[in-house]
């Protein structure tokens, strides 16, 4: 065997885990830790769920990886995958909508920026909702905003919880005031929720801005931040430009939302599952998990 | 007051300059030229409607942000009565970019949240350009539940360029004050007619716009961004704004058309700053019956209504899956 195709199994693997899209790694083998230079291998860092094991620097996870990651492999269901997007505005920047989401197609796999599955945290049942950030950067319009509620929704009839992972620019311009709109559509859902008695836990990681930052990002019943997210309504040039300050260290990253008391805890990506399963079995007053 | 021209009146300025100047020389004139004055009036209006039956929506922006547009406390003043202005969150301070409080309304006890902007330069900065920060909001949210508590039906008034992008606003919670607010507006078992009155700047708007009825003044915008916001982003230039503002659909008949409103309140020839009281007027009798109409449900039925319209926003197709 060559040393070429010693090289090669990880490639191969990736594509046997269901996982059929591209990494957001950079192409090749070998990537560079953006936090602490470490020079990584491929697979170390995918073991690893994108997580730097020399530095402990969250990259970004894709929705179906974040969605692998959490819940049990037995009895999931995909919600709202029927839903797709329409150029309802007819809308043409430098480039037109439907391009725009045909290219974003073909980058992520995904039809759009959501993925709502149901399924199973250790045993418990749940609804799970991750953000595509590699999709349009994760923003919110219509499809979104129908496949949230259709997921909250799902949760309220089989009477089990709703979790969401946000990562996100904010709203999709090219929907227009649609995609405002989609701020108090998600929101609202929530109360449906909430009057039944079940829990919403809200999972920020990189990023959470905008219009998601600014609606059901904050209203969770537990708000968790994965570790050096940024978290913020304005985006940090916005506000440099309106108050000419330099921003302070740290500004609108996790550990400065959770110095001002805006979110819950912070939480390593490694330990979400058993963290998520823990807080849901408290909240439903369940037996702790075996 | 002297009236200011947008640029794309300067034809109208100078007919009405031009009106002034005769006007002057009419005082200490034996001629009669009050005819004269009067034909030239009437060419003023006659300019006026034209220049105003097509408008661009750049331009509708910019009469939405005229620097003598009426705002909330004006309404306040012309429509409704003892106004008992309350102040502050009960946590940080007293957001001046916000006004609310109680008042009657033909004598009906009423809640009043508004956006506020300034007049002058000290009062701009008092208000803080309209742009509220995270107490502003939270004012809002006691406002919203004292008038639950009470049954008192709630009003609001919408005029911002957005929510505050400061380093403090963030600090104290710019999202989650937002966030909450369009939660708690989905379920408060008040009425909440919302009214767009000049600037409806995107989550900064939203977060007093969720309600039962939500109506434009015929100049008004209402967008996700700002013009110049989104063409900076998509075309990497904020020269592009007349394109952008065309592109994103942010006034009140093309919001009509795609059902994200429920009504356009018609303005004064020339826009509402040239008349304020008749604009009083109108959007008087629009509130009332809007207030009317919600009033006549049950609070099951009104909830049910507004639950299902914000569940109605959004275009999307569906596609059996493979």
């Amino acid at each position: 065997m060559s040393w070429l195709n010693k090289l090669l199994p990880p490639k191969i693997k990736r594509n046997e885990s269901g996982i059929a899209r591209k990494s957001t790694l950079p192409e090749g083998l070998w990537s560079k830790c953006p936090s602490c230079e470490a020079v990584l291998y491929a697979t170390d860092l995918d073991n690893n769920l994108n997580v730097c094991p020399k530095c402990g620097h969250h990259n970004r996870l894709n929705a179906r990886a974040r969605i692998e990651l959490l819940l049990d492999p037995e009895g999931r269901f995909e919600i709202g995958a029927e839903v797709l997007p329409v150029d309802s505005l007819k809308f043409k920047d430098s480039r037109r909508y439907p391009e725009r989401l045909q290219d974003a197609t073909e980058t992520t796999g995904e039809t759009d920026s959501l993925v709502v599955m149901q399924g199973a945290i250790k045993t418990l049942p749940v609804v799970v909702a991750a953000f595509e950030f590699d999709f349009m950067g994760g923003s919110m319009g219509s499809v979104l905003g129908e496949r949230f509620v259709r997921g909250v929704q799902t949760a309220v009839e089989q009477g089990m919880p709703f979790v969401c992972v946000t990562a996100s620019g904010g709203a999709r311009m090219q929907e227009g005031l649609f995609s405002l709109m989609q701020m108090a559509k998600t929101t609202a859902v929530l109360t449906k929720l909430s009057e039944a008695k079940l829990p919403f836990i809200s999972i920020l990681t990189d990023p959470t801005m905008g219009g998601v930052s600014a609606s059901f990002a904050f209203v969770g019943d537990v708000v968790m931040a994965e570790p050096g997210a940024l978290i913020g309504f304005a985006g940090p040039r916005v506000i440099e430009q309106t108050v000419r300050e330099t921003l302070p260290q740290g500004f609108q990253r996790s550990e400065f939302l959770i110095e001002k008391g805006a979110i819950d805890m912070i939480v390593d990506r490694r330990e979400m599952k058993d963290k998520l399963a823990q807080l849901l079995a408290m909240l439903q007053k369940l037996p702790a998990a075996a | 007051m002297k009236t200011s021209f947008l640029d794309f009146e300067q034809p109208i300025a100078e007919l009405e300059g031009k009106i002034e100047n005769l006007r002057y020389a009419q005082d200490d004139s034996a001629v009669d030229i009050s005819e004269e004055i009067g034909r030239l009036e009437k060419k003023g209006q006659t300019l006026t409607k034209d220049i105003y039956a097509k408008l661009t929506s750049w331009q509708i922006c910019q009469v939405a942000r005229h620097p003598q547009r009426p705002y909330t406390l004006d309404y306040l003043e012309r429509i409704f009565t003892d106004f008992e202005e309350l102040h502050g969150d009960r946590a940080f301070s007293d957001d001046h970019a916000i006004v609310g409080g109680l008042a009657r309304f033909n004598g009906q006890s009423v809640m009043v949240i508004g956006h506020q902007k300034g007049r002058d330069t000290k009062e701009k900065i008092f208000r803080n350009f309209g742009m509220p920060r995270p107490e502003g909001y939270r004012k809002a949210l006691r406002l919203m539940k004292l008038a639950e508590k009470f049954g008192i039906p709630v009003f609001t008034f919408v005029d911002t360029p957005g929510a505050y992008p400061g380093i403090d606003a963030e600090e104290r919670g710019q999202s989650e004050a937002i966030g909450r607010n369009l939660y708690v507006l989905a379920e408060l078992k008040v009425p909440v007619i919302v009214t767009i009155i000049g600037e409806g700047g995107s989550g900064g708007a939203l977060a007093i716009a969720v309600g039962d009825t939500v109506q434009m003044l015929q100049y008004s915008t209402y967008s996700v961004i700002s013009p110049e916001g989104c063409a900076s982003i998509l075309w990497k230039s904020a020269d592009k704004a007349s394109e952008a503002a065309e592109t994103m659909a942010i006034t009140a008949p093309r919001l009509k058309t795609l059902g994200l409103i429920d009504r356009i309140i018609s303005e004064p020839l020339g826009g509402a700053h040239r008349d304020p009281a008749a604009m009083a007027q109108s959007l008087k009798k629009a509130l009332q019956e809007a207030l009317k109409q919600v009033s006549a449900l049950s609070t099951e039925e009104m909830l049910e209504a507004r639950f299902e319209r914000l569940m109605a926003y959004g275009r999307t197709k569906e596609q059996p899956l493979r």
